[in-house]
């Protein structure tokens, strides 16, 4: 995620004109008229989603209010062989709803009902648009809940969540998306509906739900989902640790998880986090500390207490300077503030920040550190380390001033030296944010030609015309070649004018 | 992944792939073959995956293993078992010579699938050889992983029908901190009730499987708690109170889920020559079902949703049960034919068989044959 503007210069404009007015002729008849935007005065809200680094003007925005909607204006830009771009809330980070200068962008805010809800067999059917959160509230007074929370919980959708498989806090215990999700109704590119998994343990053929999961809006439209709801704990309180070594902090995490504990969430704070936070939301942060572990346990009393003491104790043998555990829930949610406001405290300290999203393997935490270390030496910058470290998914906040496009290339060019180093310490470039428009350069270090082309042939599988969602999360032949060639040339960008996604 | 690409046991196999595919020939992958018999039958030439085997890296802190195809699957578990920690979703062996990656690629569970989740749910990379011949890596070693589409984990369950699985990184968990057993005497609508109302609360059910007859009266529910000890012994006279049960002792309970998971209790026994063990999946939701011509004795896993059924393993039977499974949104597979019975009968459910299913056929074949354009993998093993 980064906090700047950028503006794409306009492509040829009278040919996009033509095709805007036959494309909004063609939907007019299936749509109602607020459904269909087209004036650049109400189609701007949607030039980008989370990143708004990467704009672009759609040709169109379509936002249906039914499932037979949704096939009617595939069926069309099939057709017509206009791209397709889906959105839920925009809330993504990785710019993966980023419109297509000649394409459609596929609003699906206006599928937003709870169909059901059965708590017998401890499943709802949403509509794609729902709200993550909404979810959770609208069976809260069953003792169940939706368990995936990624941050952007309040406002993001179930749709976007299952095509970028989102995490949260809570996944080591509790899962990813794809783990809490039964069965996905979609459209294909063509205007077909169909099925992937079912309420049943498992359906016949391939697994296509599993391929489903995480696709950033390239296979199928999310029409209805099913998900999966998990009883409420009773009780959950968190453990406080400090560290004055940042290899005994990430040491701790590994001794925690090789004592056979799976904390409910498991997260750190650098020292420069810490005093970011503890200034805005004053929790009480140990502003020595080089590092603080927020370490949760969640069930029954008498498991959370046992948990806890046996967290406490491995925390203690790893050297933590000091311990404090939650005495009661306004108490374990002010030790969370800090965290869960990591983001707006960096958004205090520069103007612009650009949060990473690599995942490592839990041991090379510590090395990974060090080196962003440096790296903010060699390139200038400050940089805030949140990270989820339980499942070593690091969030690295890098600090810059966007008006100044030396400090932009600084950052751009830190962040990804951060995606390489992941990759080199056995890790990937995104954990939970996804690829979309942002990391496809770096989806070329990641995986050589013969697994792109194989992403290719996926994406061909559901979609042989490429219209959905075309340009983004898997590079073309062509793009890396180009990136390869950029990256020789020592660092120094042949076009630094030019914009490089 | 981790192997040099210059590995001559991979040399071996990406020649016997190129043969296949400039013959035209499929090849029918085996490991132990432990679980020849499930899957619809072929005759085509083996490709035997068990020269590629050994574990590769196993760091319990970071609870993920990764291991060749062929590498013993009680290797594994005994490599677990020492740092203890488990495959939680308890693959069945059927056989002492079960692999890695057949039990990776049959994607069968055990007892624990309900609570902690299938074989999918727990592969996070795998190394492949496609139908080219080339050596390919998806997914890694880390537990939060979004780069690219997901083809590690269409594996599980693909049957070797997709591509020849080279190695899989797998997500592995601590045991259980206690775990207990218990028995009830209960009929099956009850059983069906009780457990998706527990399951529905904050207890530690891990398990749980009913036997007895389909056509009525109390069956034998044995279900097993697994958790923080403190959970679990607040959880047994809470639970046992409500169902009249009592705990067996953990010997006993250990070799009956275990006998469950390999099919080895007695209710397996015996499978007549002209019948088929039909397994059905299905939703929570499915109450008792009644298949005219069955066995009157079955065995219900999964709070319900695998459900094990002896009948005629004739075409009418499959048709009706497949349609009384469908009707409640599940599917059924011809899991174990009897020696009478037509080994070429198709043993699944077929996608044109499922609502809203019949698009995806389409979707199916040209992804198989994006990873195997020329049909190496192509045995029909799996539809």
């Amino acid at each position: 995620m980064i906090h700047m503007n950028m503006v794409t210069p306009p492509p040829d404009l009278a040919a996009i004109s033509a095709l805007q007015s036959k494309l909004v002729s063609a939907l007019r008849p299936i749509l109602p008229e607020h459904a269909l935007l087209w004036e650049p005065e109400d189609t701007i809200p949607y030039e980008c989603d989370g990143l708004a680094a990467y704009r672009r003007m759609p040709l169109a925005v379509a936002l249906p209010e039914t499932e037979e909607q949704v096939a009617q204006i595939l069926k069309i830009c099939f057709a017509m062989q206009i791209p397709v771009v889906p959105r839920g809330s925009g809330t993504g980070l990785s710019g993966g709803a980023m419109p297509i200068s000649q394409g459609l962008v596929l609003s699906l805010a206006k599928l937003k009902k709870i169909v059901s809800i059965d708590s017998f067999t401890r499943t709802a059917v949403v509509q794609p648009g729902v709200r993550n959160l909404a979810i959770s509230e609208a069976v809260a007074h069953l003792g169940l809940y939706y368990a995936p929370d990624p941050s952007s919980q309040i406002a993001c959708s179930i749709g976007g969540n299952v095509n970028e498989n989102s995490g949260g806090v809570h996944c080591l215990k509790y899962g990813l998306t794809l783990h809490n999700i039964l069965r996905v109704r979609g459209v294909l590119m063509n205007g077909e509906i169909v099925e992937f998994g079912s309420l049943a343990p498992d359906s016949p053929g391939l697994d296509l739900l599993a391929i489903m999961m995480g696709s950033e809006g390239m296979l199928a439209v999310v029409t209805e989902v099913t998900v999966k709801l998990i009883a409420k704990p009773t009780l959950a309180r968190v453990i406080m640790a400090s560290f004055d070594d940042i290899e005994k902090g990430g040491n701790a995490v590994a001794a925690i998880i090789a004592a056979g504990i799976i904390p409910a969430g498991l997260e750190m704070m650098d020292k420069a986090t810490t005093r970011a936070v503890e200034e805005f939301v004053h929790a009480g942060y140990d502003l020595d500390a080089t590092a603080i572990l927020l370490c949760e346990s969640d069930g029954t009393p008498e498991e959370v207490a046992e948990e806890i003491a046996r967290m406490t104790k491995v925390l203690e043998e790893s050297g933590a300077s000091g311990i404090q555990i939650s005495k009661d829930e306004a108490e374990r949610l002010k030790f969370w503030s800090g965290r869960k406001n990591a983001f707006p405290a960096a958004g205090r300290l520069a103007a612009d920040y650009y949060c990473m999203d690599g995942t490592i393997p839990r041991r090379h935490i510590a090395t990974l550190l060090k080196r962003i270390q440096g790296m903010e030496i060699k390139y200038g910058l400050g940089c805030l380390n949140v990270f989820h470290a339980g499942d070593g998914n690091m969030h690295p906040l890098i600090l810059f001033n966007g008006a100044d496009q030396d400090e932009w290339h600084r950052a751009e060019d830190f962040g990804t030296e951060i995606l390489e180093a992941c990759v080199e310490l056995g890790g990937t470039i995104t954990g939970e944010h996804g690829v979309g428009i942002e990391k496809i350069n770096s989806m070329c270090i990641q995986f050589g030609e013969g697994e792109r082309e194989s992403f290719w042939g996926v994406k061909s599988a559901f979609d042989p015309e490429k219209l959905l969602n075309p340009d983004k999360a898997i590079p073309t032949l062509n793009r890396c070649a180009e990136y390869g060639r950029m990256r020789i040339s020592g660092g120094k960008l042949p076009h630094p004018e030019l914009e490089r996604f | 992944m981790t192997s040099n690409k210059n590995n001559p046991v991979i040399k071996a196999f990406q020649e016997q792939i190129l043969n296949a595919a400039n013959s035209k020939q499929a090849l029918s992958i085996q490991g132990g073959g432990t679980k020849s018999w499930y899957g619809n039958a072929n005759q085509h030439a083996k490709l035997d995956t068990r020269s590629y085997s050994g574990i590769l890296e196993y760091q319990p802190e970071e609870l993920v293993i990764t291991a060749c195809a062929g590498t013993p699957l009680k290797e594994i578990e005994a490599a677990l078992h020492e740092k203890n920690q488990v495959l939680a979703f308890e693959p069945p062996h059927f056989g002492a010579d079960a692999t890695f990656g057949g039990a990776i690629t049959a994607g069968l569970a055990g007892p624990g699938r309900i609570s902690i989740g299938n074989f999918r749910d727990f592969v996070l990379g795998a190394r492949i050889l496609d139908g080219k011949g080339q050596d390919l890596s998806f997914g890694g070693k880390v537990i939060k992983n979004v780069a690219g589409y997901d083809v590690s984990r269409l594996l599980p369950g693909s049957m070797g029908t997709l591509s020849l699985l080279l190695e899989a990184s797998v997500k592995v968990l601590p045991k259980p901190a206690a775990t207990a057993t218990l028995r009830c005497q209960i009929s099956q609508a009850q059983a069906l009730k009780v457990l998706n109302e527990w399951a529905g609360q904050p207890l530690p059910l891990s398990a749980s499987c009913w036997i007895g007859s389909a056509t009525g009266g109390d069956g034998e529910l044995t279900f097993r708690l697994a958790g923080a000890a403190a959970a679990v012994k607040t959880a047994i006279p809470l639970m046992s109170s409500l169902v009249l049960a009592t705990e067996i002792d953990p010997q006993t309970a250990q070799t009956f889920w275990n006998d469950l998971r390999e099919q080895k209790l007695n209710v397996f026994d015996h499978l007549g020559s002209e019948q088929t063990l039909y397994r059905l999946a299905l939703p929570a939701a499915c109450g008792p079902l009644n298949i005219t011509n069955a066995d009157p004795q079955i065995v219900l896993e999964w709070h319900g949703q695998q459900r094990w059924i002896k009948a005629p393993g004739d075409e009418a039977t499959f048709e009706a049960i497949k349609k009384l499974a469908s009707a409640n949104g599940g599917h059924a597979t011809r899991f174990k034919q009897g020696s009478n019975v037509d080994p070429s009968f198709q043993r699944f459910t077929l996608l044109s068989e499922q609502a809203h299913s019949k698009a995806l056929e389409l979707v199916q074949a040209r992804l198989r044959s994006a990873f195997d354009p020329a049909g190496v993998f192509a045995t029909s093993r799996l539809p």
